[in-house]
């Protein structure tokens, strides 16, 4: 075997670049979020089918903690595909479509998503 | 310029724009709910059910259900494309998609004008 081979595929040291995480972050929160339109249809039908419907959903969510954490899951879902999603409406609209640009826009989205999501802790519960 | 017969309008320029007008309006009803139900802390089924008659909200709500379908479709369509390689698994799928897209639009409907 040839010993003057390269030998610099350290695997620990190869990793995605901040925009590639959040873009797959993006697409995985986006399917996410397609499966669960089941639970948040399932609660808009109830909530407006009767007095009783809608103590059940609001019971659910004020008690039932499987349901706090469905909830949870889903808004945090949807607010971090809310923000990449308006990141790429700014990089539509041709701002700072860059390299530094663009990892400075991907953390961005990752602090701003994270507020949100804290926030829908709070609210949650 | 993508030319596939399963994408949304068979273009991509025009899934591009289907993608960002839906997500706009989605953004708007999103907003709107979260303030509705962040500012009427005490919600009671007559105050929920009362804003679901009105003509406008189901208008709007239509409308975010109806960008909804387009837009789940067109990301729905591209992870898909993107990462299941085999024709045959992949057009099941879509089809599978394309039909749940399709009884969420009839049960939103349903919601909003049945009952």
């Amino acid at each position: 075997m040839n010993s003057k081979r390269p030998v610099n595929l350290d695997l620990s040291t190869i990793h995605f670049p901040l925009p590639a995480l959040t873009s797959i972050t993006h697409r995985i929160t986006g399917v996410i979020l397609f499966v669960g339109l089941i639970f948040a249809f399932w609660a808009l039908s109830a909530s407006l089918s009767s007095p009783a419907g809608f103590d059940a959903v609001s019971s659910a969510l004020a008690n039932n903690f499987l349901a706090k954490l469905i909830a949870w899951g889903l808004l945090s879902a949807f607010a971090f595909h809310f923000v990449a999603g308006i990141k790429h409406l700014v990089m539509d609209a041709d701002i700072g479509v860059t390299l530094e640009g663009g990892e400075k826009k991907a953390q961005i989205t990752v602090v701003v998503s994270a507020v949100l999501i804290i926030l829908a802790g709070v609210w949650v519960w | 310029m993508v030319t596939n017969i399963t994408s949304f309008s068979r273009s991509g320029l025009s899934d591009w724009l289907m993608q960002r007008v839906s997500a706009v309006v989605m953004a708007f009803y999103a907003v709107f709910l979260v303030a509705y139900l962040l500012f009427n802390p005490g919600l009671d089924y007559y105050a929920w059910s009362g804003l679901f008659a009105q003509t406008w909200m189901r208008i709007f709500s239509l409308l975010a259900f109806i960008s909804l379908s387009a837009h789940a479709w067109v990301g729905l369509w591209t992870v898909t494309t993107d990462y299941i390689k085999p024709t045959n698994v992949r057009v099941g799928v879509q089809m599978f998609v394309i039909l749940a897209i399709f009884a969420f639009l009839v049960w939103s409907i349903q919601i909003l004008w049945g009952a």
